[in-house]
């Protein structure tokens, strides 16, 4: 019995040691993971310098650097090095990288192997896209559950796991928590300064914290940086403000539409209350703000412009960065709230707190059905979401990769790269929080997912230019909504939209 | 040569005309009566379905029909006056006139998008330099974030891009002017303004037809300005004919409606072009 103990103990000891030298030998060769080495796995950087894919050339279509285009770039020169294919990156702003794999899928053709996109496009991609092989599913332990989940349809695993998102508030600690400016606000307003757990109270200490130069640095800061611009996923942003309003837990069967009739809900009084609080953020944001895009809102919070915003992980995590003038100095927390939510049973306001997460979701990435070159195109995505990858990209706030393993969830990870104990289990906890909510939003997964969320875009810029009044802008939204359902068939809508309504009412 | 043979000869070209425009024109009218959409890609038949609504519940498309009409017509017409007042200065003898002739080209020979993007950046309305500059004299336009003011900005850079082009056509003509009538007018002792009313503007009356025509038929399809410097926004309110057609074929995938959309606004351009070239004509050589 020692004996075998021995000998178990041995190998241990080599096997673990052969990892070690592993993780130097690629740490030292790609410095990318050098915090990490190499980390052992099907897809990692010592299995992959086993294949042998010289001859064969990979196209990729991704979306424009740096977001998810850089580290898409990042570990086809990596793949390139270890496997000897050669692979062809293109890069495609974000609003045409649906168009941009559908024109040939529609047409039958693959002149992408891998194309990237939301996860929300899979609905009108799956049929063009090969289903992910199971022993890549087989090894996506990590993986987490509702992460798979998102990346399926029908059971079959589509889109391959390399970002998980979510929308939540961010907010300068420096000045939130701050006694002086606790005390500055308090004598001002006559109201707490802490973090925000309505909209309202988002307004107000926005506007407060708006046009003055409340760090001392010598520039101005404002109160909020959002995505307000047109076709630049602006409808999430939007969506994330509704959810306090028009999501109410008491009255299930669907958010956007009302599962039964598919009666388009966007119109109701919850989303033109949110409406009419972003129409009053636009006094708020910095100069220009009502024209930010993604990459806009993470520069502005991230650079230290104003004192929230609130949308995906990056903005969060780019203000992280050693290299950021607020390294260690934002907070994480739900997003805000309301103290009413519309009950659309009995057409009148619930007097209650809620709050409800919205699960935006993220990048997702599919190989062609049409793809001569699958295998590699597999590979190539499980290398890309390799666990040493996986872990110096989520460190790196402008990649766009967000935890969507279970060890992301673990404030040790985070630690690990710089943050201060508190932030990392602040925002460990935000995002575990958000998983344990009964109240969540998930997006639309439906036929014509872009035409809803294009003709809420317009409608909603309408109301945010003054074109149009809140109630009025979601009027012409509601027109819109239910022409789209007539072209596409409610019941192809309420059939995919079904999906989402089990996953929000807690029944899947 | 044999009758037959001509046509032979012919065929060539005929062929790439018929692949490179009559095709993908009666590809767009047989699309445009589809209804071809990310749910149902294919040639279905769906009649005049998408025309009627166009015609009857799309207030978008007309709205940015009369943008895109503003804008051309504004743009073109100071591209015009520019133009043809700094071709007219150095047309004349003046210092470093050939210096000049090649500077008031440069614009048309960078590259459209990059310029705008650019501009964006020179509009920018917290980091740029025009407000940075302003905000000496204690303004800050919104350049951007206002309809009105956006639109003023999509027009600067067009006029700004675009003028060379007018520059150029106009000094071309200029230069190809006859002597004999300058000559008469000096000897009559006509002003330099009368010359320029009386016998410049006239002789140039053909040419500025053109040249106008030529910036119209391009300015409405004003597309990549529009689309990096405000992506049609605030709102719609820069939105024009060609963004919208990008807008519902390439983003919403409703390349049925698109199609329909494209060919429609074709149709509009032939007539209205037609129009104002007979009005042009009538007003500007009715000597």
């Amino acid at each position: 019995m020692k004996l075998k103990t021995l000998i178990s103990a041995l190998a241990s000891v080599l096997l673990i040691g052969s990892q070690v030298a592993h993780a130097d030998k690629w740490g030292d060769q790609f410095p990318h993971i050098a915090a990490t080495g190499d980390i052992p796995g099907m897809c990692s950087y010592e299995s992959m310098s086993q294949k042998d894919y010289s001859g064969r050339t990979l196209t990729i279509n991704t979306h424009a650097i740096p977001v998810m285009g850089e580290p898409t770039a990042l570990h086809a020169e990596q793949f390139e090095k270890l496997t000897g294919a050669k692979v062809e990156v293109t890069h495609t702003p974000a609003g045409d990288l649906y168009s941009k794999a559908m024109v040939p899928f529609q047409a039958g053709q693959a002149p992408y192997d891998i194309v990237f996109g939301f996860s929300n496009f899979i609905n009108d991609w799956k049929r063009y896209l090969a289903p992910v092989p199971q022993e890549y599913v087989d090894q996506m332990d990590g993986v987490s559950a509702s992460h798979k989940a998102i990346a399926s349809w029908d059971g079959v695993m589509y889109q391959y796991p390399v970002d998980g998102d979510r929308h939540y508030l961010k907010y300068r600690k420096d000045v939130i928590d701050n006694p002086e400016m606790q005390a500055k606000y308090k004598a001002d307003t006559g109201k707490e300064l802490k973090v925000p757990t309505t909209w309202k109270e988002y307004g107000e200490m926005a506007s407060y914290f708006n046009g003055w130069d409340w760090d001392g640095d010598g520039e101005l800061e404002y109160g909020s940086a959002e995505v307000m611009k047109k076709d630049d996923l602006m409808y999430a942003a939007f969506y994330s403000r509704s959810v306090a309003y028009a999501k109410n837990e008491s009255t299930p069967g669907g958010f956007f539409f009302d599962l039964e009739t598919m009666e388009p809900l966007i119109n109701n009084p919850g989303f033109v209350e949110a409406l009419t609080d972003w129409v009053d953020a636009v006094n708020y944001v910095p100069p220009g703000g009502i024209n930010f895009g993604l990459g806009d809102e993470i520069n502005s919070f991230g650079g230290g412009q104003t004192l929230f915003s609130f949308s995906w992980d990056d903005a969060f995590v780019a203000a992280m960065q050693p290299d950021s003038p607020i390294a260690n100095q934002v907070g994480a927390a739900q997003l805000p709230g309301a103290d009413k939510v519309w009950n659309r049973d009995n057409g009148m306001w619930d007097a209650k707190y809620n709050q409800a997460p919205f699960f935006v979701w993220g990048w997702a990435v599919g190989v062609a059905g049409k793809s001569d070159n699958k295998d590699v195109a597999f590979d190539y995505l499980c290398f890309f979401a390799n666990g040493a990858n996986h872990q110096a990209d989520i460190g790196i706030g402008r990649f766009g990769v967000n935890p969507f393993m279970e060890e992301d969830f673990k404030a040790d990870v985070w630690t690990q790269i710089g943050w201060d104990a508190d932030i990392a289990q602040s925002y460990v906890e935000t995002l575990a929080d958000m998983e344990k909510s009964t109240n969540r939003v998930f997006p639309l997964r439906v036929p014509g997912t872009f035409e809803f969320n294009s003709a809420l875009a317009t409608g909603t810029a309408k109301a945010l230019a003054g074109q149009l009044s809140p109630q009025e802008a979601l009027d012409e939204v509601y027109a819109e909504w239910v022409s789209i359902l007539d072209r596409v068939g409610a019941d192809n809508v309420r059939d995919a939209y079904a999906v989402g309504v089990k996953m929000e009412d807690n029944e899947l | 040569m044999n009758f037959k043979h001509k046509y032979v000869f012919l065929l060539p070209g005929l062929i790439v005309l018929i692949g490179i425009l009559i095709f993908p024109i009666i590809f767009t009218v047989r699309l445009s009566l589809s209804g071809w959409n990310s749910f149902n890609p294919g040639l279905d038949f769906i009649g005049l379905k998408n025309y009627i609504r166009l015609f009857t519940d799309d207030p978008r498309f007309w709205q940015s029909f009369f943008r895109l009409s503003f804008l051309a017509i504004t743009t073109v017409f100071l591209q015009y006056i520019i133009g043809f007042a700094l071709a007219h200065m150095v047309w004349k003898d003046i210092k470093f006139k050939r210096f000049f002739r090649v500077l008031f080209l440069i614009p048309m020979m960078t590259t459209p998008v990059i310029m705008t993007v650019i501009w964006r950046t020179f509009f920018h309305e917290s980091l740029g330099p025009l407000n940075d500059f302003l905000s000496i004299f204690g303004v800050q336009p919104p350049w951007l974030s206002s309809p009105g003011l956006a639109k003023v900005s999509i027009i600067v850079v067009e006029v700004w891009q675009w003028t060379s082009f007018m520059f150029l056509l106009m000094l071309a003509g200029l230069l190809s002017l006859p002597k004999e009538p300058f000559l008469a007018a000096a000897v009559d002792g006509a002003s330099p303004f009368k010359k320029f009313i009386y016998v410049t503007f006239p002789l140039m009356a053909p040419i500025s037809i053109g040249a106008i025509i030529i910036r119209l038929i391009e300015a409405s399809k004003i597309m990549d300005t529009v689309f990096v410097l405000t992506s049609g926004g605030p709102g719609t309110s820069t939105e024009t004919s060609s963004f919208f057609i990008f807008i519902k074929g390439l983003r919403e995938f409703q390349m049925g409606y698109a199609a329909t959309a494209s060919f429609t606004y074709l149709i509009i351009m032939i007539i209205s072009l037609t129009i104002i070239v007979k009005v042009l004509t009538k007003v500007l050589m009715r000597e």
